[in-house]
């Protein structure tokens, strides 16, 4: 790949003009449009779309952005494994603040423990490669879009004999915690924007079961405010007309059963459990772990650790904000107390955070 | 075996001294090193400006640059953002023992390039030789005076309200450039640091005759951050336009892909200022006959809202904020 083409014709001032215009024209029933995705998140305060969308729609943002919906249990594990003696730890740059019960990974780097920033399992690979005596933990986080890579490279690790290669699996799965919320009846939604990513990789058609046993509209959307103004006119479409289905606006990025290799390699890795979310709770079925065969890379199962008991941070609403029965600026300690250089959170800390996204772009200023 | 930096190099004796003469006197050439005094004795008229600079950047090579050429750049840009004329610089390495000699001497080269090409002398200089492990292959501290012009008062606190905001190029292109070469990242190859000395630009526009109430290079923290100084030091607003600021296609993609915003990515080779209205145009005018500034465009003005705060129209037509960068978007970038 040489250039990355196509990323001003999706933001196009004319045509997203042109989408207000109609969307503005047909919404006349209230509607709650909920994105699932964090990139959504950024992408709609970036733009500022929700100061250009008529007051019928009201933008939620749910738990879709894989940092802040890691459980402080979860993060502890991984701090308690950054203490053991001789282990590297590996993960991506976004992990490094949020603030765990006692600690962080930042914090605990300036100890002096090895942590180290990796932007793909590849380099996580080479690091343990590189240090055959040393334990190289991987600290998986994320959704669909990034278990099949990390179970990639447990298949490498085997492929290459590497004995010193581990994942923490905190990965999370993104149709049963939609399933969870909705039936916790605590969020009332009328649209789903579902994510773009993660779709690449499952498809449309685990999303089926929404419409059909929710009564809620879906459509899968891209990043690009183009993509989303596009998505948002469809579920309005659909809304209006009283039609309730799963549909695609980000064809260029999604097939309906999606990517059959990733799907494969996930399924031939990881197994589903139990998840732990932040806000949520216990999830069945919404998380992943290593398969049987596969226990020799597992973390969890190589070493012994004792994190500790979980301990919420006193007054943070985080987890109803990703439940999206709260927004930031229903939070007592945003931007008071918390701000992204000191975080309170992990909605503050990671870049694709909904406190973060509005705290950067002032969401809701100069409206 | 190919030639390489001992500790020995460092320890003021035959292979320091060896080293001094044989590599740095005879490029930089001047009476004031030449006499290898242990200070540089000149004299100056006028308002003086002095500044100085670490350079730490990893990797040392990059596309468009090197830790050599920032090395001037950096401190020629910081005289010329107070209005001053830069002069003499001083260079003073701090070398990880074990560097090639052969890197070595192409970054001297590439001082001595820079330095004629932003007309200043590098008087007076120093070279410490550190173990193994105890820096990153080489460090550079460049000093520099200048002489400020009478009637230049030029300040991130002088903005009025009314003031155009000029740019004078696309931004990200150097954090871009640093971070795909220490990545490996190869999409973005096309992308090249801007690393260049604005003195000769500062030169044309203070000739114009336009009143520069602002200048600064917006180098780490980006646009986004000098933007934010400005409002903040001159208690005043500032409106910017998205669809003004050039990016580069190359940039652009990398920024889609590390999850980085353009407006908090470093440059080297680019200046913001702000101007008085009526002049503005005059201004973008003769910076775009400038090699240093073809891209110079104006990009927002200073208002009474939002004292303090920047607000960027986006290309939808919405406003948002653009805040100050928090915590380290790419590390050791200069």
């Amino acid at each position: 790949m040489t250039k990355m083409k196509y990323i001003n014709e999706f933001r196009d001032a004319e045509l997203g003009k042109s989408l207000i215009a109609r969307i503005r024209q047909r919404s006349t029933r209230p509607a709650r449009l909920m994105e699932f995705c964090g990139s959504h998140t950024v992408s709609i305060a970036r733009s500022g779309l929700r100061q250009l969308l008529p007051p019928t729609i009201t933008m939620l943002s749910g738990p879709g952005c894989p940092v802040c919906v890691t459980a402080n249990a979860d993060l502890d594990k991984a701090i308690a494994l950054a203490k053991l003696p001789g282990v590297i730890i590996t993960t991506f740059g976004d992990m490094m603040k949020v603030p765990a019960s006692r600690s962080s990974l930042q914090q605990v780097k300036a100890e002096g423990r090895d942590i180290r920033i990796v932007y793909s399992t590849l380099d996580a690979i080479e690091i343990a490669r590189s240090n055959p005596s040393r334990p190289v933990i991987f600290i998986g986080v994320g959704f669909e879009t990034t278990a099949p890579t990390v179970a990639a490279s447990v298949l490498q690790a085997q492929q290459q004999g590497l004995g010193n290669y581990y994942v923490l699996s905190l990965h999370k799965l993104c149709p049963p915690v939609v399933k969870a919320l909705l039936d916790s009846g605590e969020v009332k939604i009328d649209g789903l924007i579902c994510p773009g990513h993660v779709s690449a990789i499952i498809g449309s058609l685990p999303y089926e079961f929404i419409p059909r046993d929710y009564g809620i509209a879906c459509v899968v959307s891209g990043f690009e405010p183009l993509d989303i103004l596009q998505c948002v006119d469809m579920l309005v479409t659909q809304i209006e007309s009283g039609q309730r289905k799963v549909e695609i606006a980000y064809r260029r990025g999604v097939k309906p059963e999606g990517n059959r290799i990733a799907l494969e390699l996930m399924d031939k890795v990881f197994e589903p459990c139990d998840g732990n979310w932040r806000g949520i709770g216990v999830v069945p079925g919404s998380g992943l772990r290593l398969r049987k065969e596969y226990r020799r890379y597992d973390a969890e199962h190589n070493f012994e650790i004792k994190p500790g008991k979980p301990v919420e941070p006193r007054g943070c609403i985080c987890g109803d904000v990703l439940r999206a029965v709260k927004t930031p600026l229903d939070c007592k300690l945003f931007r008071k107390v918390c701000n992204p250089e000191h975080p309170v959170g992990p909605c503050m800390v990671s870049s694709e955070g909904t406190c973060a996204a509005y705290f950067q772009y002032g969401e809701g200023y100069g409206r | 075996m190919e030639d390489k930096i001992l500790l020995a190099h460092g320890s003021g004796g035959k292979l320091s001294h060896d080293l001094v003469k044989q590599n740095f006197v005879p490029l930089f050439d001047n009476t004031f090193l030449n006499k290898l005094d242990d200070s540089a004795v000149f004299e100056l008229k006028g308002r003086l400006a002095f500044t100085t600079d670490s350079y730490v950047v990893n990797p040392i090579f990059f596309p468009g640059g090197d830790i050599g050429r920032l090395a001037v750049c950096g401190t020629v840009n910081d005289l010329s953002m107070s209005g001053a004329v830069p002069k003499y610089l001083s260079i003073a390495l701090i070398i990880e023992e074990g560097l090639l000699m052969s890197d070595l001497r192409r970054i001297i080269g590439s001082i001595k390039k820079a330095a004629q090409e932003a007309g200043v002398k590098v008087v007076t200089g120093d070279t410490k030789v550190v173990n193994k492990g105890s820096a990153d292959r080489l460090f550079i501290n460049s000093a520099g005076v200048g002489v400020v012009p009478s009637g230049v008062d030029i300040s991130g606190s002088n903005a009025r309200v009314g003031d155009k905001v000029i740019l004078s190029g696309s931004i990200g292109d150097h954090g871009i450039a640093v971070i795909s070469q220490r990545e490996g990242l190869q999409f973005s190859s096309s992308v090249k640091s801007d690393c260049a000395p604005l003195n000769k630009l500062v030169a044309v526009m203070l000739d114009s005759g336009v009143e520069i109430r602002c200048l600064r290079d917006p180098t780490r923290g980006g646009l986004a951050s000098t933007l934010n100084e400005f409002a903040e030091s001159s208690g005043a607003g500032i409106r910017i336009a998205e669809q003004s600021i050039p990016v580069h296609e190359g940039v652009q993609a990398a920024c889609e892909l590390l999850g980085f915003d353009p407006l908090y990515v470093a440059n080297e080779g680019k200046l913001v200022a702000v101007v008085a209205a009526n002049g503005a145009e005059k201004v973008v005018e003769v910076m775009r006959r400038s090699k240093y500034g073809k891209e110079a465009a104006i990009i927002g003005e200073v208002v009474p809202e939002h004292v303090g705060r920047v607000v960027m129209k986006t290309r939808m037509g919405a406003s948002r904020i653009v805040d100050m960068l928090v915590g380290e978007q790419l590390p050791r970038i200069c």
